[in-house]
């Protein structure tokens, strides 16, 4: 009897759609603010990411988590689409393509998540 | 070796012939700058775990006009993510019935919309209130 060898297909769909959703709620939030509100001092405080301010949103469990989550789903879901994407400019699916996409965000994961570990809770 | 040389089409630049692939290779590529932006938050991390001056090393970095100009174009290359998540909800989500009507695709869009604004109004609201 043949014997069929069950897909890690919906894994990364499912990466791709939860990275997809959270990027669209809160990515331009998050660019706006990390990137270019709190850097020129518009809205929000010049000192609101501070050390002491930023250490103890990532040693909360709430803020660690979010970082966390935010990294790791926006690695996974640009890894997936890109993945599928140089498909579409002939780089197909082989060991470089998942080189380029999928083993960037692993890397970017274990990075994140041993960084967060390091800082403390 | 083979004598034959078999004429081989060229695939590439396929999609700059219809605009409707030029959106899709458009909407597609905003996967960069949120791969990008996911890298720019690591680094954060680093920074953050390495102590004080790393920290504020990575805080000077993101005042420099580069970085602005930078994050600029991510926002808007992830605005238009948004915009294109939830214009495509329609094809990617099961349809939705209510009161035994198909919820319009419209409807599915502009509520998405309206969620990612209301979302991002609130989470706003709460860094202000952190900070």
């Amino acid at each position: 009897m043949k014997t069929y060898k069950r897909s890690n297909a919906p894994i990364f769909w499912l990466l791709f759609g939860a990275g997809g959703m959270m990027a669209a709620l809160f990515g331009p939030i998050m660019v706006f603010i990390t990137g270019i509100a709190v850097p020129i001092g518009l809205l929000l405080p010049a000192d609101a990411m501070s050390y002491p301010k930023m250490l103890a949103f990532a040693q909360n469990f709430i803020g660690k988590g979010f970082l966390f989550v935010a990294i790791f789903l926006f690695a996974w879901h640009s890894a997936h689409r890109i993945f599928h994407s140089l498909h579409d400019v002939g780089i197909h699916r082989g060991v470089l393509a998942k080189a380029l996409t999928y083993g960037v965000a692993a890397v970017v994961t274990v990075i994140a998540a041993v960084n967060l570990w390091v800082i403390g809770f | 070796m083979s004598k034959r040389r078999p004429y081989v089409r060229s695939k590439s630049g396929w999609w700059k012939k219809d605009p409707y692939y030029v959106e899709y290779m458009v909407h597609e590529s905003t996967a960069l700058f949120v791969a990008a932006y996911a890298i720019v938050l690591t680094i954060g991390t680093v920074c953050l775990a390495a102590g004080e001056a790393a920290w504020n090393g990575y805080l000077e970095a993101m005042k420099s006009p580069l970085s602005i100009i930078f994050h600029l174009i991510l926002l808007a290359a992830i605005v238009y993510h948004a915009f294109t998540w939830f214009k495509l909800f329609p094809l990617t989500t099961p349809p939705v019935v209510l009161g035994g009507k198909k919820l319009e695709p419209e409807l599915i869009v502009r509520g998405g919309w309206v969620v990612a604004v209301g979302v991002a109004v609130v989470s706003f609201v709460i860094v202000w209130g952190l900070a």
